[in-house]
């Protein structure tokens, strides 16, 4: 092994260190328990450039974003360097701070209650022990600097109170000003990276932010952009790399470059999990009918479902399409609309969970551990919770009744270990998963909702998923699936319906559903 | 084995302190009128504990608790030895009003969104003040001998009728929460409120319901407590409130560990009690009261602590 972590690159590095790349990656790996996430990937940013990194969900964007950033430590083997010095992995904190590299998540980091300038003096509080806090000098000073990016922001203003693209704007320009500080203290060149800015904010907001990243890069600050949105990549972007399936699918210039031939990098053209399809059922008579749901970002959505149909509900990140299964279920608040379910009328507006419930409707949310299911409570606690009173009697719970239940459901949705009795916590999220299914299968229901079904799954457990899924819908029920996960979307689903900001912008079925079709109605319309 | 050894270990420790003051001083401590005093004043605290277990268990602190039993305690003497109510009324009222404190603190946990801790905070101090309001600041003596009797007098095979009424409540929260869908929703409620929600759980009525019942409970502390006093004190029954808190937690350590429960909880009343006993007979002062219940407590919630992080790794 030629890796000599936390040494110096070549010498020629160091004497080519203007020129050289501000950031370059060598051989960079990262798998979780077997599955490469990151697969020996190769990338290097010009310095002064804005890179694009894009790809689907999946695809190790944000791993090697957090790879960078030093949340993961990445597999022996790669090697980083940073302005032409090989830097020690994992990295630190502190290493990036002094080599003037920050970060720009898609949380943003801003803590809503506090004002802007505090929010904005949150970097310099973390590293400097000042006795006394000038706070009329620190207002002035972020005061200049919103003037010199012409952005309206009182400092003295909380964060709750700014727009999504305020907030954003802030962000940015604390990261920048930190970049901008220590590189003229250090003499460093300095990299921002931006790690999916846009998808919560409408399209002149974006604009907004472009021009901000161009001040940045005028500036003399390179800049990672990483986004799923193509046209975004194209407009703001000098370079882009994408990837796929942890890999590097290509590099090139974006100015000649066109929608199509990314879409085809993107998606690739590997063998689709297609041929899992089943072949086309019979779906029953019309069971489930939505009018005029408006609330969060969907926008008056009206649709009919069949028995027995599995329809899959897809867009890109920010799109909206995962908020229609919360509204459904009365998790979340919708503005109006009505649901028709099992010969009754729902309004939406005032459904409550236990209402959908009790109108024959589940949902299995895609936050597993602070939604699903209890992890540190065992397996047959978790699985019995809807059927108590059936199972046994309500007032004199029989623990072995319950015991024998868990273990019958256990059996049949091949829950590993096939002992009910241990934490739920312990198992796999493949298993997990298998026992909320087996929670809500075993009610009979009428309508399904999944969101992200096989999120955190393993591969093993996927098909045994797609299989109940599929099972279920046999039985009668109409499952409605949330995902961005454009294969098992070609693999589960009798018709799909693409969103954009809130409304549906395309629809496929029967022949017609195939991961690439969906990826490219995603990305068209974005 | 170990399983088995992890939820007796209190009742192994407990055993220990008997036996260590029972060997220092054998003829005072071991002694069956020093166990079933022992037995029969402290039913108040078990009481108080086992009150509390239930909105811990869903996920909620009530610390107006004590408060609700002095509050209780003096309606009980206002009414009967001032305004000459029955005992019988008298004890339905203190019980209402302690449920209806539950049902103010519930009013603002549930929509007001505030945290549970604040809130009985407060609300315990507010109801503090009426209850001092309500007595003139004084002991209220000459409660009807009924209830005396029916309390502390009255003995079955030598023990005060009051710890009876503690084994009743104690049985009664014990069923409920291994036997019936409600104990199993509570636990969802107070482990996942989300997952209880989403499960169709209706999360806010099973919280407000809880602390209603801690109220109650608290109001039927006050009633055993001016039994056992035969007077209504406005303030001496706030400093129950600690060793409740200590042995709730230290109760979670045993019988069902990682759990609250009705069974660790009474127990750990007894242990501390026991403890404390046999160090004032041992003739030290009384400030080790605070010593044992304070540190207790720390060391109850240390030891819930491991006990549910290994869990967690399990």
């Amino acid at each position: 092994m030629e890796t000599a972590i936390g040494s110096r690159g070549p010498g020629d590095e160091n004497n080519r260190a203007a020129t050289s790349p501000i950031l370059r990656i060598e051989n960079l790996s990262k798998s979780f328990g077997g599955v490469h996430a990151l697969d020996r990937v190769n990338l290097a940013v010009e310095c002064g450039e804005v890179h694009g990194l894009i790809g689907q969900n999946g695809s190790g964007k944000s791993t090697l974003i957090k790879i960078l950033s030093g949340f993961h430590d990445p597999d022996p083997g790669g090697r980083v360097w940073i302005d032409g010095q090989e830097i020690g992995l994992p990295v630190t904190p502190a290493f990036l701070r002094d080599h003037g590299v920050s970060f720009v998540h898609q949380h943003l980091g801003l803590v809503a209650s506090m004002t802007v300038l505090e929010n904005l003096l949150v970097f310099d509080l973390a590293v400097d022990d000042r006795w006394r806090i000038n706070w009329r000098g620190e207002t002035q000073r972020a005061r200049a600097l919103f003037d010199r990016h012409n952005i309206r922001l009182d400092p003295l203003t909380p964060v709750s109170r700014l727009t999504p693209v305020e907030r954003a704007q802030l962000a940015i320009v604390r990261a920048f000003d930190w970049v901008r500080r220590t590189r003229r203290a250090d003499g460093v060149s300095g990299l921002l990276v931006l790690d999916e800015p846009t998808p919560f904010l409408p399209a002149n907001d974006v604009e907004i932010l472009f021009r901000l990243i161009r001040e940045i890069i005028f500036d003399g600050t390179s800049v990672i952009f990483v986004s799923h949105d193509i046209d975004e990549v194209l407009e703001i972007t000098n370079r882009a790399t994408v990837l796929r399936d942890g890999r590097v699918a290509g590099t090139f210039r974006t100015a000649s470059m066109n929608k199509r031939t990314i879409v085809h990098m993107i998606v690739g053209e590997h063998v689709d999990l297609e041929a899992m399809r089943p072949p086309p059922k019979l779906l029953g008579e019309e069971v489930v009918t939505i009018r005029n749901m408006r609330g969060g970002t969907v926008q008056a959505f009206s649709a009919t479902f069949l028995r027995a149909e599995v329809v899959g509900l897809t867009g890109l990140i920010g799109a909206g399409y995962d908020e229609i299964l919360y509204m459904i279920y009365g998790a979340a608040a919708a503005v109006s609309g009505t649901l028709h379910l099992g010969g009754r009328t729902l309004e939406l507006a005032d459904l409550t969970p236990s209402d959908a419930l009790a109108a024959g409707c589940i949902l299995i949310p895609a936050d597993r551990q602070e939604s699903g299911a209890v992890t540190t409570l065992s397996v047959t606690d978790n699985v019995n919770l809807p059927v108590l009173g059936r199972v046994s009697r309500a007032w004199a719970l029989v623990s072995s009744a319950l015991a024998e239940n868990a273990a019958m459901l256990a059996d049949r949705f091949d829950v590993r270990p096939r002992d009910p009795r241990v934490l739920l916590g312990a198992l796999s999220g493949g298993n997990q998963q298998k026992v909320l299914l087996a929670k809500w299968f075993q009610t009979s229901p009428r309508l399904v909702l999944l969101d992200e079904p096989t999120q955190g799954v393993d591969v093993g457990a996927r098909a045994q998923v797609f299989s109940a899924i599929g099972k279920v819908a046999e039985e009668g029920a109409t499952v409605l699936c949330a995902s961005s996960d454009y294969e098992q979307l070609a693999a589960i689903c009798d018709r799909v319906l693409v969103f954009s900001r809130g409304v549906i912008v395309s629809e496929l079925s029967g022949d017609r559903i195939s991961k690439s079709a969906i990826a490219e109605a995603c990305y068209r319309s974005a | 084995m170990a399983d088995w050894l992890e939820r007796f270990a209190l009742v192994l420790v407990w055993a220990g302190t008997i036996a260590v003051f029972g060997a220092l001083r054998p003829e005072s401590f071991l002694t069956w009128s020093n166990f079933s005093t022992i037995l029969g004043s402290q039913a108040v605290i078990v009481i108080i504990t086992l009150g509390l277990i239930i909105p811990l268990t869903a996920g909620d602190y009530d610390l107006s608790i004590a408060s609700c039993l002095t509050l209780a305690g003096t309606v009980l003497a206002v009414l009967n030895v001032r305004h000459g109510v029955s005992i019988l009324g008298a004890t339905l009222a203190a019980l209402a009003v302690g449920a209806a404190v539950g049902f103010a603190n519930g009013f603002f946990v549930i929509y007001f969104r505030i945290n549970s801790l604040i809130v009985t905070l407060g609300i315990g101090t507010f109801i503090h003040g009426i209850t001092l309001w309500l007595g003139d600041q004084q002991t209220i003596s000459g409660v009807s001998e009924g209830l005396v009797s029916a309390v502390i007098v009255t003995r079955l095979w030598d023990v005060p009728l009051g710890f009876y009424y503690a084994l009743a409540l104690c049985t009664a929260i014990w069923y409920v929460f291994s036997y019936t869908a409600l104990g199993r929703r509570l636990l969802f409620v107070g482990r996942g409120r989300e997952v209880a929600r989403l499960s169709g759980i209706r999360v806010d009525r099973i919280r407000w319901g809880c602390l209603v019942v801690s109220g109650a409970i608290g109001g039927m502390a006050g009633v055993i407590y001016v039994g056992t006093t035969a007077a209504a004190d406005p303030s001496s029954g706030l400093t129950f409130l600690l060793p409740a808190f200590a042995a709730a937690f230290l109760g979670a350590t045993s019988v069902n560990p990682g759990r609250f429960n009705p069974w660790g909880a009474m127990i750990s009343v007894y242990f501390l009690v026991t403890g404390i006993t046999g160090l004032s007979i041992l003739g030290v002062s009384t400030f080790v009261q605070d010593l044992f219940y304070g540190g207790a407590l720390v060391i109850a919630v240390m030891l819930s602590q491991l006990v549910r992080g290994r869990e967690e790794r399990m």
